[in-house]
């Protein structure tokens, strides 16, 4: 009997074998193994010699002291608010419109998702396309409408890159934040409307007492996984800018490509992507409770 | 069908605005890659005279890279399928010990950039000769697909009535066989949606094949056009031809599978 029950379990843990051996391989073995690449030095000659000694945290220390890393923290913190900000409030707006009936409505919410479903380099290369100062569209229009004689330097400016590549950004992020927030919007229960217009409230009155309080659950979820997904984002700067010009669009997780992949400092480029982990997974956290409290709501 | 109210149409037009000021880069891409080669300064805004000369330059130097992205997306589509719905399957179903423990690394791998798994995966591949190889791309792709698959089909068959299956269990069909033919036939609208998802996916990422492949034999489209850029400035109407063409699958799957894709985002987000 006692067999046949450990059999019978054993059956069952066959079933997630496979996937948990996958995770682990590929999820377990790299985040230790950056751990472990963080205190040794890597140089181009290692992939050939070998030799990679344990350098205990001087990558950590050499990071941290360098003069790029406080501008390559603050561009990652401006990118990833102000990314999360204007494509929240965005999105917000377009979920709230596309809440009125009318006609062709999901039709159009669904075009709405193009911009999140096509390949971040697809959208990349077409931005940069449209922004080139001399040649694209946006500029040529500025220039004809007499708005703007010069053109602006979009991306090849140190302080526009930045506020270029997080426009770009929050393009793409819209339709995700409009689908999800539409979708907790349609959850909220008509009658309560009603109730509040039975009130005397106006829109704005049931917006806020209403709305807002019964969204919040969604508006967390929202924000901590576009958080997650922010502060990671890689493609897009790499296409548009490349990080430039003059390393102005810097993020944590550019500089950790650019370490480990362009000057082979695998060993800083962990480091690097350890400080990214440590605060995607604080983001994880708050997500986790945040989305206990949108599931008991 | 309920019929629209006739007083929506005013909504209905500054919808179509707000859309067409959302989807202008799209439209610009396109416009772009039907101009003749060279149209540096000042394109057309409409094109009057489409020139296709771009998309013959596209096809003849990323054709191959259009074919490795499919295969490699297809594997990982199959990969992701084979190793997720047997393990979402117990997850929903069996009441094993350590069931929340597995949920939680599944959820956990989300928040791990890819980055993080590039750097570790390139000194292994080093050592393993995977680098450049479709396996390996797929390998390192599935890591989007398989926790993604996990999610989805999970929350799914977590819907499957317990009747059903002990109905099968009682004619004596084994655990596989139940799998096989009774929850995976009840599923396969989420398997759809799952498949679709990790299709993209795969056909989008960027990073590993920046990483994962240092020469042209496996090139996917991506790097394609990321190189394409650094090489031709001068020939943007066959950049732009390459972009549309890799934007076919996105294109498709949302007149194809509108359904299925608003149901991905969701479900995906609020698991």
């Amino acid at each position: 009997m006692v067999r046949a029950r450990r059999w019978e379990s054993l059956a069952q843990g066959m079933f997630i074998v496979p996937a948990a051996a996958y995770l682990l391989l590929f999820f377990g073995y790299p985040i230790v193994k950056n751990i472990v690449m963080s205190f040794q030095q890597y140089t181009p000659a290692t992939f050939y010699t070998g030799a990679a000694p344990f350098v205990g945290v001087e990558n950590y220390s050499r990071i941290l002291s360098s003069d790029l890393f406080p501008k390559v923290l603050l561009t990652t913190v401006l990118f990833t608010a102000g990314s999360l900000f204007v494509q929240f409030v965005l999105g917000l707006a377009f979920a709230l419109f596309f809440q009125r009936r009318f006609p062709l409505a999901g039709v159009l919410r669904s075009l709405l998702l193009l911009p999140w479903l096509l390949p971040l380099v697809v959208s990349g290369t077409t931005w940069r396309w449209m922004l080139d100062t001399d040649s694209g569209v946006v500029n040529s229009t500025l220039r004809h409408l007499h708005l703007l004689p010069s053109g602006i330097p979009w991306l090849t400016g140190t302080s526009q890159a930045l506020v270029s590549v997080i426009l770009i950004n929050i393009w793409v992020g819209i339709p995700f934040n409009t689908t999800i927030l539409y979708g907790g919007l349609q959850d909220i229960p008509t009658h309560l409307y009603e109730a509040a217009k039975l009130d005397g409230a106006g829109p704005v009155k049931s917006f806020r007492h209403v709305t807002w309080p019964l969204l919040r659950p969604v508006v967390s979820v929202v924000v901590v996984l576009g958080a997650v997904y922010t502060v990671k984002v890689l493609d897009i700067i790499l296409v548009v800018t490349g990080g430039g010009p003059a390393d102005a669009t810097e993020t944590l997780a550019t500089q950790s490509y650019e370490l480990s992949f362009q000057q082979f400092e695998f060993g800083r480029g962990a480091a690097m992507s350890n400080l990214l982990i440590v605060i995607s997974l604080v983001f994880a956290l708050v997500y986790l409770r945040a989305n206990r409290r949108a599931k008991n709501a | 069908m309920k019929r629209a109210p006739k007083r929506g149409w005013p909504s209905t037009i500054v919808g179509i605005f707000l859309l067409a000021l959302m989807l202008f880069p799209v439209y610009w891409m396109v416009n772009a890659s039907l101009q003749p080669a060279g149209n540096a300064l000042y394109g057309a805004w409409f094109p009057f005279h489409p020139d296709f000369s771009g998309y013959a330059t596209a096809l003849r130097d990323q054709g191959r890279n259009l074919v490795t992205s499919l295969v490699v997306a297809l594997g990982s589509v199959a990969l992701s399928l084979v190793l997720a719905a047997p393990a979402a399957y117990a997850l929903a179903q069996f009441r094993l010990r350590g069931t929340n423990l597995v949920v939680f690394g599944v959820l956990i791998t989300q928040m791990v950039p890819s980055i993080v798994v590039a750097n570790a995966l390139y000194s292994a591949y080093t050592d393993l000769g995977l680098l450049n190889s479709y396996l390996g791309l797929i390998l390192a792709d599935s890591t989007a697909g398989v926790p993604f698959a996990i999610i989805i089909l999970r929350s799914f068959m977590q819907g499957i009535p317990r009747e059903i299956i002990d109905a099968a269990r009682v004619d004596g069909a084994g655990r596989l066989r139940v799998l096989r033919s009774v929850a995976l036939p009840v599923s396969v609208n989420a398997l759809i949606t799952t498949a679709l998802f990790t299709f993209l996916f795969t056909w989008s990422d960027f990073l590993f094949a920046l990483t994962l492949t240092t020469t042209e034999t496996v090139r996917p489209i991506t790097l394609g056009i990321y190189q394409y850029i650094g090489a031709h400035t001068n020939q943007w109407n066959a950049i732009m031809a390459t972009a549309v063409l890799a934007s076919v699958p996105a294109a498709v799957l949302l007149v194809v599978a509108q359904r299925h894709v608003a149901a991905g985002v969701t479900s995906g987000a609020t698991e």
